[in-house]
């Protein structure tokens, strides 16, 4: 273990460790540009030049291991004056245009500038100017404020797996390109925009918008997959107007999808914003009195079922489940998508490895999933732990399109059960694994033979030892954010005899539901936060806030119990979901023993003690999920077809309406946008 | 003001194919490198299909070369654009090359090339309008003894260069029937005013018999 002095501070270090980690870890900031702690080290910019004793030169600190017994100063005249001739190096070829540049603010380039720069230019002379790349409807590009860290380069070659941005021409030529200008197909391509120091890569769609230190910041969880990633909600009075990551290793680290990003204009469209009745055939403006009332009306001759949709968070579940017990109403669902999930057997609907648990993994089998559409995170976990350590994959289902090799081995069920007897060159590779591990995705679940396909992917488990202690391999992906949730709630209740005496449904944004499937004499109430289909149905529309607009619980797909706050007030009349089912309570003459979060919180707790736990994984006990008998042979289906549009939100996005015709659809985007956009 | 624009005059043929001679090639230069480590013969392959397809690259070729090294197409981009020897427009049927760092400069290469420009009717970087000239001008070539220079299609030196004497060679590369080489009739590097040795400056020091 080395141990060396940063401005003679004592730090013994892991060995390895470079002198700008070592900084860190004393509270000493060394500035930087090209270093970037979840990518590779170039050392090109120069900017952390220290001085080390008996060294003649200033070093990079970045790139510079440290050794026994070394001295560095940071603050030494030779270090300053080391990085003051960087910066004024770096800003000869930058333009000046600071006043409009949505990077202003929140620019490294800029702050350090004024941290380490001198107070004025030498430069007189002319400077270049750099053409921009077209990289599609999400990240702009200003290229002439580029100061060639190499970030974005390492960023989609490292984290994105898609190596399409390189390092152009040389010397004073040099620029960041693509390969004949393409755009960056990536679901992380809006993580670029974070990497970049400077405003070369910034957002498209809040290009002009606000100024960062207008906004409001505020710690949220992301809903629009099963993930939980981690997210700062930037808001300006009542407008949302971006999401950013949170850092959180064991989550997201701190990179989100694009879907999670961008797909914040959704929440401005379509959205409810007052209750509505239908009177004679029509949906009728209401106002809560007279929605709760026609509720009322209803209830006391109708039997209720309810249904939990993919956004809804935990409170609100808590709470329509205690409503549908006053109410005496036994038929509860949380899986719109019909995916056969045992709801006794946390173990067999948890990702139990954990996202971070991945890094462990040496071989990873994907059943009827597609991680790269449906959990993009999750994804970039596994091209991390390829990338490290060449791990096999293999995949049971369609034949997907992932940025790290894999074998495919199967359509379907009875690869599923060859390979659990052992049989065939994959089987080879989980026995020899160490810590092998099973995905199995909604694709394998959305059909009749679900349990048995579980109980499959649990024989396999077994007998290639994946569940044993201190490793479990056995894993289910969702891609809804309420889904683990609800299940932990206990919020599947009823068979199919009782549901078909069903004849009122209580849909708490379940806008994934087939509208056929309802009866045309039942009385639908629809909660939720954007009209589509399903609330077009109903009979009663009660306006709920979005996942921005309260402050919530949601459970990843991990089973981890994560709070987020509330950025914004709903719009117009809409409320916070839980209180408006416990205000409903009370119009049915019913009452719901919680008044204020902490109580409905404290109801969670008692419900299923995990939710007690905040961000705490709790390793669940190995039982025997599914049940075993015949499998169909038809191939595992696909759940994601369009990664940029999967719920009401992301529908309802323009942002991401462009990306599925840029990424998708392949149709060049409209000339008019794309000047407008600049 | 990329130094590769996008943005082209020219046609990029669709598809590109290394002769089988080349392929054969291709293969040694791979085999040289460890294996999982066949990116490493880029270069070489980049200077193959130069040398294959009229003295530039195109699109194609750099795809085809990144499929057989299965590298990512913008890492083949990437050097080839660095090298300023790799070619990305066609240059020409001739390529003519001019030195003009300093020796060749102090030796007169200015006049040199305004004579080329003069007799060719374009400037440096331009293409003449029959497609049978590129002129561009390099960095030192290293033939400084035999100044001013210039490199005929990435191969032959013309040396001994004047504003006169330069234009016939034009003429003559036209013709097929051009000498490279020194074109004031001496021999390889050999002294301007004939040929002199060590020996020879000695003896005329009075140092040696």
């Amino acid at each position: 273990m080395p141990k060396l002095t940063i401005d003679d501070i004592e730090v013994t270090v892991e060995p390895g460790t470079s002198i700008i980690q070592a900084a860190e870890q004393v509270g000493i900031e060394i500035p930087r540009f090209c270093y970037h702690d979840k990518l590779s080290v170039p050392a090109n910019c120069r900017m952390c030049l220290v001085e080390v004793e008996k060294s003649p030169k200033p070093m990079a600190s970045c790139a510079l291991p440290c050794g026994d017994g070394m001295k560095v100063y940071t603050q030494s005249e030779k270090a300053k004056q080391a990085r003051k001739n960087v910066m004024e190096m770096l800003l000869v070829n930058h333009p000046l245009d600071c006043p409009i540049c949505d990077q202003g603010g929140e620019c490294d380039l800029q702050d350090q500038a004024v941290a380490y720069g001198y107070d004025r230019s030498r430069y007189e002379e002319e400077k270049r100017a750099v053409t921009n790349k077209d990289l599609g409807p999400l990240v702009k590009t200003v290229m002439t404020r580029c100061i060639q860290c190499t970030r974005c380069v390492r960023f989609g070659e490292e984290i994105a797996g898609v190596s399409e941005l390189g390092v152009l021409n040389r010397g004073e030529h040099l620029e960041i390109g693509t390969y004949v200008e393409q755009m960056v197909t990536s679901e992380l391509s809006g993580n670029l925009i974070d990497v970049c120091p400077v405003g070369a890569l910034t957002s498209k769609p809040y290009a002009f918008a606000a100024r960062p230190w207008e906004l409001r910041k505020t710690p949220g969880i992301d809903v629009l997959d099963a993930v939980g990633s981690n997210i700062r909600i930037d808001a300006r009075g009542g407008e949302v107007m971006r999401i950013l990551p949170r850092l959180h290793e064991d989550v997201n680290e701190e990179w989100i999808s694009d879907k999670t990003r961008f797909a914040v204009d959704g929440l401005k469209n379509n959205r409810l914003d007052k209750c509505y009745v239908r009177k004679n055939g029509k949906l009728q403006p209401a106002s809560w009195e007279e929605a709760f009332g026609a509720i009322a009306a209803e209830a006391k001759k109708r039997t209720f079922g309810a249904i939990v949709g993919d956004l809804a968070d935990c409170e609100s579940i808590i709470a329509l489940k205690d409503l549908m017990k006053e109410l005496g109403a036994t038929n509860l669902e949380c899986r719109q998508d019909m995916a056969q999930i045992d709801v006794k057997h946390p173990a067999g609907y948890l990702f139990n490895t954990t996202i971070a648990g991945i890094e462990r993994a040496d071989a990873i089998l994907l059943v009827g999933t597609n991680p790269r559409t449906e959990a993009a995170l999750v994804n970039a976990r596994i091209r991390k732990t390829w990338l490290a350590k060449h791990i096999k994959v293999g995949v049971i289902g369609q034949k997907i399109d992932l940025n790290y090799p894999y074998k495919y081995l199967g359509a379907g069920p009875d690869t599923l059960a060859e390979l659990s007897e052992g049989k065939g060159d994959f089987a080879d590779v989980l026995a020899k694994a160490k810590n092998p591990m099973i995905i199995l995705g909604a694709g394998a679940l959305r059909r009749p033979d679900g349990y048995a396909i579980t109980a499959l992917a649990r024989k396999v488990a077994e007998k290639f030892n994946m569940a044993r202690d201190g490793w479990n391999g056995y894993n289910m992906l969702h891609t809804q954010a309420s889904r683990v949730g609800a299940l932990m709630l206990g919020f599947v209740e009823g068979d199919e005899a009782s549901w078909q005496k069903v004849d009122a449904l209580y849909l708490l944004g379940a806008d994934e539901m087939p509208v056929e499937n309802i009866k045309p004499d039942c009385f639908v109430v629809y909660q939720g936060h954007h009209g589509e289909k399903v609330a077009a149905r109903a009979d009663v529309i009660l306006p709920g806030a979005a996942y921005t607009e309260k402050s919530a619980t949601y459970v990843n797909t991990e089973g981890r119990v994560q709070n987020g706050l509330q950025a914004v007030f709903p719009p117009g009349e809409a409320r916070e979901d839980w209180q408006i089912i416990v205000n409903l309570a009370v119009a049915l003459g019913h009452k719901l023993p919680y008044a204020t979060l902490p109580q409905v919180r404290a109801r969670l707790a008692e419900e299923n003690a995990a939710f007690a736990k905040v961000d705490e994984i709790q390793p669940v006990k190995w039982s025997a999920f599914g049940k075993a008998g015949k499998c169909d042979a038809k191939p595992f289906g696909t759940t994601v077809a369009n990664f940029y549009m999967t719920d009401p939100i992301s529908r309802a996005s323009k942002t991401m309406q462009a990306c599925t015709e840029a990424f998708l659809n392949a149709k060049p985007a409209d000339d008019e946008k794309a000047v407008a956009n600049g | 003001m990329s130094a590769v624009s996008h943005k082209v005059d020219f046609e990029q043929p669709k598809d590109f194919k290394f002769s089988k001679e080349n392929m054969a090639k291709v293969e040694k230069h791979i085999a040289k490198y460890p294996k999982g480590r066949q990116a490493s013969a880029v270069m070489a392959l980049l200077t193959l299909a130069q040398e294959q397809h009229d003295g530039w690259i195109p699109e194609a070729a750099m795809e085809e070369i990144a499929r057989i090294l299965d590298m990512p197409r913008v890492k083949v981009f990437e050097v080839a654009t660095f090298y300023t020897m790799y070619n990305l427009s066609p240059k020409g049927k001739h390529h003519i090359q001019f030195c003009t760092t300093t020796p060749c400069w102090l030796a007169g290469s200015g006049e040199v090339v305004r004579a080329c420009e003069k007799h060719l009717g374009i400037h440096l970087g331009e293409t003449t309008p029959d497609g049978e000239f590129h002129l561009s001008d390099v960095e030192c070539l290293g033939a400084c003894v035999n100044a001013p220079v210039f490199q005929h299609n990435g191969d032959d030196f013309y040396e001994d260069l004047t504003p006169e004497n330069v234009v016939k060679v034009l003429d003559d590369i036209k013709a097929g029937k051009a000498k490279p080489g020194s074109q004031t009739g001496r021999v390889k590097s050999m002294g301007a005013k004939g040929p002199t040795t060590l020996g020879e400056q000695a003896r005329k020091a009075g140092i040696e018999k």
